[in-house]
């Protein structure tokens, strides 16, 4: 019974993964170690990703600097391992403010109904039809480029989605024989979405929330490519592939290393996300 | 019986119920007037789509948005008029003073909430309380509808309890902040005949405890027999016939009330002497001008096409009302 996986979330999860198989459990694994490399980046990173050297500029990959230096001697490697941490940073950040909003906002739609449904769905629908990047870029290049900003203008490229996502479960949950008995209780509206709707939905939305953080480094790292994302010189994997793309025949290394990690990161959060949307999609559901 | 010396908790006049379909209010609920006393049990007795989930529903002001309204009538309670009322003020009469159990326990209950949450979730609504006391509260409810060791149940999902174990639950939430009247529609419908009883004999128990009116919309007429004291017989959208239960149990006066009597197996009855009632109720799209019923009456007379009778009391039993040209030459 689907209703039974979405009961509570900590001890279903496992459940869940139970039922997602090798590549559910590899994509977690390759998470939670990325999320580590981010986190415990000063211990990891063996040179400061800052310091440069004027001896050592554009050295190959050897033992000393496994991921060879950049054009200003820096250490590659120690630079990919601190640039986890703004894509992380931003990846989650964005996918937790599009989430919220576009979650509310699509409950809120889905329960009003007439009007205002309509006139949600319509702006959805546009915002739907632009590519995230494309909107991405827009928004950045309004607000102007700075970490902040780079979040605000992912989660707005990404709000759509979900609240597309929230509003079709909350058509259906509204009708549901549990909400009449909630009003003829006497329980107001926002009791009746936040206590009654949401919790029957939030298992869906956070199942699409991992899928679309992989969208959201990866437009990190888009816009971080052409200069609209975070300044220089804090590393980040798009910022880096970018500098890497001038000499990319000189020194592969430059930009080879952070789409690797760009690569593994979007990859493990697809595969986690797959999973979970395998394991409580009962049409997906094999064993 | 119960003695009429108070005003009735509940007072409805010439209640008029429509809907909205391809464009046009079409009446579903009839000119309907029924009084409620206090500690009263009124059954509302009638087929599907007879109008009694729509007089339910609008005393509590639930019609579907848009495609159901109040025509007219007034629903009296407590000096107020609930047709009269706003949506705010509604809403704190709902569940705190007139509460409503519905027919199916499988689905009226939120499935990613603990049952413990869900009833003390009603008490919240209406009062400020306290968690602890919140718990104690719930625990109380539930021991009193007969749930066993609630200390534990409470923290159990929907998911693990029983059918008639859920559709206690749905009971204690609406008795829990002690209603003047209670609403049930359908209650024991999708249950087993075993557990049916259970359930009555708590609703019953309850009902004295607290003194509530209590309004049992149901088909079942053998449910009428144990729980009601007055009955209400209603068929499409109006009641036809309304008496105490053993006085339209033995007399029956209007010819749907001994139909739908004639219908109900028994134990004590061969099988091939119920018999069913021709015809089915006529669409609300196309009302007759007369009775109703006429079509499907074998005492037809010429009039019943032509006026429509009103429902008036028999001679010689003043609360036996019923609306038939036949049988009571006072419902012209």
């Amino acid at each position: 019974m689907r209703m039974n996986a979405m009961l509570a979330l900590p001890a279903s999860f496992y459940r869940l993964m139970g039922r997602g198989g090798f590549f559910g459990w590899l994509g977690l694994a390759l998470l939670l170690a990325i999320v580590c490399v981010a986190v415990f980046a000063p211990l990891l990173s063996p040179y400061d990703p800052l310091e440069q050297s004027i001896v050592m500029r554009l050295m190959p990959p050897s033992a000393e600097h496994l991921f060879g230096t950049d054009s200003f001697g820096r250490d590659v490697l120690s630079r990919v391992i601190y640039g986890s941490r703004v894509s992380l940073l931003v990846g989650f950040v964005s996918i937790l403010i599009a989430m919220t909003v576009g979650t509310i906002i699509g409950v809120v739609s889905g329960y009003i109904g007439g009007r205002l449904d309509q006139l949600v769905m319509a702006i959805a629908d546009v915002m739907l039809s632009f590519p995230s990047l494309l909107l991405g870029l827009l928004v950045a290049a309004v607000l102007g480029a700075s970490l902040e900003n780079l979040i605000i203008a992912i989660a707005i490229t990404e709000i759509a989605p979900f609240i597309r996502l929230a509003r079709a479960p909350t058509l259906a949950l509204k009708e549901r024989e549990f909400i009449e008995a909630g009003r003829a209780l006497g329980f107001g509206h926002v009791r009746l979405m936040g206590v009654h709707i949401l919790p029957n939905l939030i298992a869906d939305v956070l199942v699409m929330g991992s899928l679309w953080m992989a969208t959201a480094i990866r437009t990190e790292a888009s816009l971080s490519f052409i200069g609209l994302g975070v300044r220089p010189p804090t590393p980040t994997w798009g910022g880096m592939i970018r500098e890497g793309f001038e000499n990319i025949l000189d020194a592969w290394w430059l930009a080879v290393f952070p789409s690797i990690a760009v690569l593994l990161t979007v990859l493990a959060l697809n595969l986690l996300g797959d999973a979970l949307r395998d394991a409580t999609d009962p049409k997906y559901r094999k064993r | 019986m119960v003695e009429h010396i108070q005003a009735p908790v509940l007072d409805i006049r010439g209640l008029r119920t429509e809907f909205l379909i391809d464009g046009q209010w079409h009446a579903a609920v009839r000119g309907l007037s029924l009084t409620v006393e206090r500690n009263e049990t009124l059954a509302i007795v009638g087929e599907s789509g007879s109008g009694k989930s729509m007089t339910a529903l609008s005393i509590l002001g639930l019609l579907p948005k848009g495609s159901g309204r109040i025509g007219s009538g007034e629903i009296l309670y407590g000096g107020q008029n609930l047709t009269r009322l706003n949506e705010r003020r509604l809403r704190r009469i709902r569940g705190s003073e007139i509460a409503m159990i519905f027919q199916e326990p499988m689905t009226s209950l939120n499935p990613t909430m603990r049952v413990g949450e869900q009833i003390a979730e009603t008490i919240q609504s209406h009062r400020r309380i306290g968690k602890r006391e919140a718990r104690e509260l719930v625990q109380a409810l539930l021991r009193k509808v007969g749930i066993p060791s609630p200390e534990k149940r409470m923290d159990d999902y929907p998911h693990q309890f029983s059918g008639g174990m859920r559709q206690r639950v749905m009971i204690a939430m609406a008795i829990a902040c002690e209603p003047k009247i209670l609403l049930a529609d359908e209650p024991t419908t999708a249950l087993d005949v075993t557990i049916q009883a259970q359930v009555l004999a708590v609703l019953n128990q309850l009902k004295a405890e607290q003194g509530m009116a209590m309004i049992f919309i149901t088909h079942n007429l053998g449910v009428v027999a144990l729980i009601a004291d007055r009955v209400a017989v209603m068929y499409a959208g109006e009641i036809v016939e309304t008496a105490s239960v053993s006085e339209l149990f033995n007399h029956p006066a209007h010819p749907y009330t001994e139909a739908l009597l004639a219908a109900m197996p028994r134990v004590d009855v061969k099988s091939a002497a119920i018999r069913p009632i021709p015809g089915q109720v006529p669409s609300i799209q196309a009302m007759p001008r007369g009775c109703a019923f006429a079509a499907r009456c074998p005492l037809k007379i010429e009039r019943c096409e032509q006026d429509a009778p009103r429902l008036a009391p028999l001679k010689d039993a003043g609360l036996h009302r019923v609306s038939c040209f036949v049988r009571n030459p006072e419902a012209a």
